[in-house]
């Protein structure tokens, strides 16, 4: 196997296939500690990660915490309200502050793209991508791959769709990444109003025609749809998107017999997925959950073995 | 006070002498132009005038800057009309004319005066305010324009905004026309543009940056081609970025529309693939585009689709800059880098002449603007020159900087082509440290 | 750089590991609670092949797992980059059993410390027990071994290294060899 080099995990666009591949082989043999009576080894004994989120979530946010304590390193929760968020302090002098703390991550969730990044230019620790506006959220993506990778077996060749919101979604953007890397082919779909400018420059199609879309994928992986969008007028209705985009046991009718149903989380029940799909033998969303705990402790581990290197390219 | 120009290559937009010139300027103007040959030899051995030997160099009229950003009044710890004066001087600008989009906001003419009293008290460059179309920039009423005219605007602008509203925008040029005031546009439909930050496209898309499409531009680059044609008037569109607008402005000169364009230095030298590194300096308004609208802003520099280069100067302080690329404020400062950037991406590579770039620089700006005694070097007109070292090559840095920000992408890139000297109205403003003469 | 010195070769090395597995069932009175668990990766491999030869002393199979202590090494922060973690498969519980930990080569001890860490987050055995092929001696901690194939004293610029059909595609041995010295 490669020799990890990277002290920091912004996007799975710096990454390569065997660099992800070597996530995935991490965490497969880390998850086998999540089913032990100790749930705790101690790699990263006297390490400290910092989880800084400037968006609220709670399964991100949950999985990363105990992926750390797994792992026996000390973790800080800072929640920072963006809206609450002083204007005299911005995320780089709250990130020094945090790193003159002499902690050796920062986890970090922001509305703007490109924050991570920003960190990694201007500090020593390692930054981990917790999902960075509509860019990307490289953990999310690394699970997907996981859980697919132990249900079926392999990446290469594979059809996936993805379906929803690709506009918007950090979550698309890291597995297009991901999948085109590992050789699948990815077809996404969604609203015309809310495809990207020039999406399939990334190796993707572009599909309107969702039922078109599942007679033939291999892993159809849902979107969440944000109420907003109908008020920011990129849908007529979320009634409309529902009934055309929604993924029910109708339009799974025409699926292929062993097709995955992923969704990244929190589901919109009724709306993007349908309770009987999202609780149906298609679909592995808990199992996506368990493996993102075990890809966390993979990133964490492998980043922080890199110590005090700087970050490459700087 | 008089200043002697020592064997000078004079360049003009119309003419290159070919041997080397002698310029006599006296009480701020250019009083005589003789071949260095014919000189006297009593005022060759040393007199009492001040000399410069402009001896391997190029000397050009004075460049003009239609469009900076001084933030005087307002954000004095972005810039101020002293610093960017001084700033304008090292970048070989002679006159710049400063945005109104202060605090206040340039829309009266109390304001007018202030800047041109305190440019005066500076005295290194022509400070030239423009006055707001609309009070306050709101968008909502005229400003006064005979007012903004007479208090000595030139051109008036709601820079950082479009005039949104068309009946307005309608009514502000004929109102214009008749005071005999040139209005600038910027052009951008706000609710194309949105939230963007960058251009809407392949990049923005693999960035997940919220893009503004290049449509925003030509949307009101169309809208102003039309009252133009139909008013009969002229308006001049400020930093055209987009190859779409080129292609517009084209086929408005070709019917005779009286539209005037000016291209800003990083629209035709950086493409939208700078935002990779979210290097927040790169942010400006109208975004950085694609290869294809750089060629085409180069194309159209060379046939005149757009008259003159105006740099947007925008500075801004660090601690603004080091935000978020979404938060972080547009703009770069460019008073600086601007002739080492038309040298180097244009006159080196044989894009435009020597020639051409004093016609883009200088003499349009002036005509645009109506400085008749600019924009030329000969007998009668203004001492506004600035000498140029063609050869000499350079690095950007940060600390060479006099601008009082420093937010410049392109600090680190080696540029061809340097301001030697500058002068204004007679009086050497600036001169690079090493060169001889006074 | 001098050649390697053959220490042990494949006969011995199934002899020494078929008195061990004898040792074993003598001091332990039968296979009754015992299981046995090789430390990754050659440690492992012995597991097997002790259990193995249990079972053709016995006719009896015990649990056989596999222990990788990489996430309980005590260098962790001390190397530059992540060593590899591969699984560790221990699909019983080692609670009140009779553990044979099973390592190639003891040196320092600390790998067995590490081990031994491990193995209490799996449970609580009645017993652990440690058999390794060679002890080269050299210890950094107070640990010895229950069942030694061979002791062979070395000096600290010498590795030693085990080669297993499984592992290295090539016959069974043991060599001696100087390290690399630059």
């Amino acid at each position: 196997m490669i020799e990890w080099n990277k002290h920091s995990l912004l996007d799975l666009r710096e990454l390569n296939k065997e660099e992800i591949e070597m996530v995935l082989e991490t965490a497969k043999s880390l998850k086998e500690v999540s089913l032990r009576e100790v749930k705790k080894v101690p790699a990263l004994r006297g390490k400290t990660v910092v989880l800084l989120f400037f968006e609220s979530s709670t399964r991100t946010r949950t999985s990363f915490e105990l992926a750390a304590k797994r792992l026996s390193a000390d973790t800080i929760n800072i929640a920072v309200n963006n809206s609450a968020m002083s204007k005299g302090e911005s995320v780089l002098d709250t990130a020094r502050n945090l790193e003159a703390m002499n902690v050796d991550m920062i986890v970090v969730r922001h509305a703007c793209a490109g924050v991570p990044n920003l960190l990694a230019q201007n500090l020593k620790t390692s930054i981990v991508n917790a999902g960075d506006g509509c860019r990307e959220h490289p953990t999310q993506a690394l699970l997907d791959l996981f859980t697919i990778k132990e249900k079926l077996g392999r990446i290469e060749g594979l059809k996936v769709g993805i379906v929803g919101d690709i506009l918007h979604s950090r979550v698309a953007r890291s597995n297009i990444m991901g999948f085109t890397k590992l050789g699948a082919e990815v077809t996404v779909c969604g609203p015309s109003t809310l495809m990207p400018p020039g999406i399939e420059s990334t190796g993707v199609k572009v599909t309107y025609n969702v039922l078109e879309l599942i007679e033939q994928c291999d892993v159809l992986m849902v979107l969440r749809i944000q109420q907003e969008r109908q008020r920011d007028k990129y849908l007529p209705s979320i009634r409309e998107y529902a009934r055309m985009f929604g993924i029910n046991k109708e339009k799974l009718r025409h699926a292929k017999k062993d097709i995955l149903i992923m969704h990244p989380g929190p589901t919109n029940r009724g709306v993007e997925l349908s309770a009987e799909v999202a609780d149906g033998e298609y679909s592995v969303i808990l199992d996506q959950v368990a493996n993102g705990l075990a890809i966390r402790m993979a990133v964490l581990y492998l980043l922080l073995g890199t110590h005090g290197k700087a970050p490459a390219g700087e | 006070m008089s200043l002697w120009i020592k064997n000078a290559i004079i360049v003009n937009a119309d003419k290159i002498s070919r041997k080397p010139q002698d310029i006599f300027i006296e009480a701020g103007f250019i009083k005589k132009i003789t071949a260095s040959s014919d000189t006297p030899q009593t005022l060759s051995k040393g007199g009492a005038v001040n000399s410069i030997d402009a001896q391997g160099k190029l000397v050009m009229p004075g460049f003009i800057d239609m469009h900076v950003h001084l933030r005087q009044p307002g954000r004095e710890d972005k810039e101020t009309i002293e610093t960017g004066s001084r700033a304008a001087a090292k970048g070989g600008f002679t006159t710049v004319m400063c945005m109104p989009n202060t605090n206040p906001v340039i829309d009266n003419g109390m304001i007018v005066k202030a800047i041109l009293d305190e440019a005066q008290r500076v005295g290194l460059v022509n400070v030239i305010p423009i006055g707001a179309i609309t009070r306050g920039q709101k968008n909502e009423e005229l400003s006064d324009m005979f007012e903004l005219k007479e208090a000595g605007c030139r051109a008036l602008s709601d820079d950082g905004k479009s005039v949104v509203n068309s009946q307005l925008m309608r009514l502000a040029m004929e109102y214009a026309r008749m005071a005999e005031v040139l209005l600038i546009e910027h052009c951008q439909d706000p609710n194309l543009s949105g939230c963007g930050v960058m251009n809407e496209g392949r990049t923005s898309t693999l960035l997940g940056l919220k893009g503004d499409p290049g449509v925003s531009e030509t949307v009101i680059v169309a809208r102003d081609i039309e009252l133009a044609h139909y008013l009969n008037t002229r308006i001049h569109l400020a930093h055209i970025s987009l190859k779409r607008s080129v292609e517009l402005i084209r086929f408005a000169k070709s019917q005779g529309i009286r539209v005037t364009a000016e291209a800003a230095p990083h629209h035709f030298t950086l493409t939208e693939e700078a935002h990779e590194s979210f290097d927040t300096n790169t942010k400006v308004n109208p975004p950085l585009r694609t290869k294809e609208d750089v060629e085409a802003i180069k194309e159209a520099l060379k046939d005149g689709t757009i008259d003159c280069i105006a740099t947007d100067h925008a500075p801004h302080t660090e601690e603004d800059k080091e935000a978020d690329f979404d938060h972080a404020p547009f703009g770069m400062i460019g008073l600086e880098t601007a002739v080492g950037l038309v040298i180097t991406e244009l006159v080196d590579p044989k894009i435009i002449s020597w020639a051409q770039m004093v016609e883009r620089m200088s003499a349009a700006p002036a005509r645009i603007t109506g400085l008749c005694h600019k924009g030329e070097i000969s007998e009668g007109k203004e001492a506004d020159i600035t000498v140029i070292d063609p050869h000499r090559e350079w690095e950007v840095r940060r600390q060479d900087f006099v601008s009082k920000s420093k937010n410049s992408p392109f600090i680190g890139r080696t540029l061809k082509g340097c301001v030697e000297a500058t002068i204004c109205q007679g009086r050497v403003v600036y001169q690079r440290e090493g060169v001889p003469g006074l | 750089m001098n050649p390697p010195i053959k220490i042990m070769d494949k006969e011995s090395m199934r002899r020494a590991l078929m008195r061990i597995a004898h040792e074993i069932l003598e001091k332990n009175k039968g296979v009754e609670d015992l299981c046995v668990i090789g430390i990754r990766t050659r440690g492992a491999v012995l597991a097997e092949r002790i259990q193995g030869y249990i079972k053709q002393i016995e006719g009896l199979d015990v649990p056989v797992g596999v222990l990788d202590i990489t996430l309980y090494r005590d260098d962790l922060t001390l190397v530059a980059t992540q060593p590899v973690i591969h699984e560790t498969l221990i699909h019983f519980d080692i609670t009140n059993k009779r553990v044979i930990l099973v390592d190639d080569v003891l040196f320092t001890g600390r790998t067995i410390r590490a081990a031994l860490d491990a193995l209490i987050d799996f449970g609580r055995p009645a017993t652990i027990q440690l058999a390794v092929l060679m002890d080269r001696g050299h210890r950094e901690l107070p640990i010895r071994a229950d069942y030694v194939g061979k002791n062979i004293p070395t000096s600290l610029d010498q590795d030693v290294q085990v080669i297993l059909g499984e592992t290295d595609q090539q016959e069974d041995e043991v060599v001696i060899q100087n390290k690399h010295k630059v």
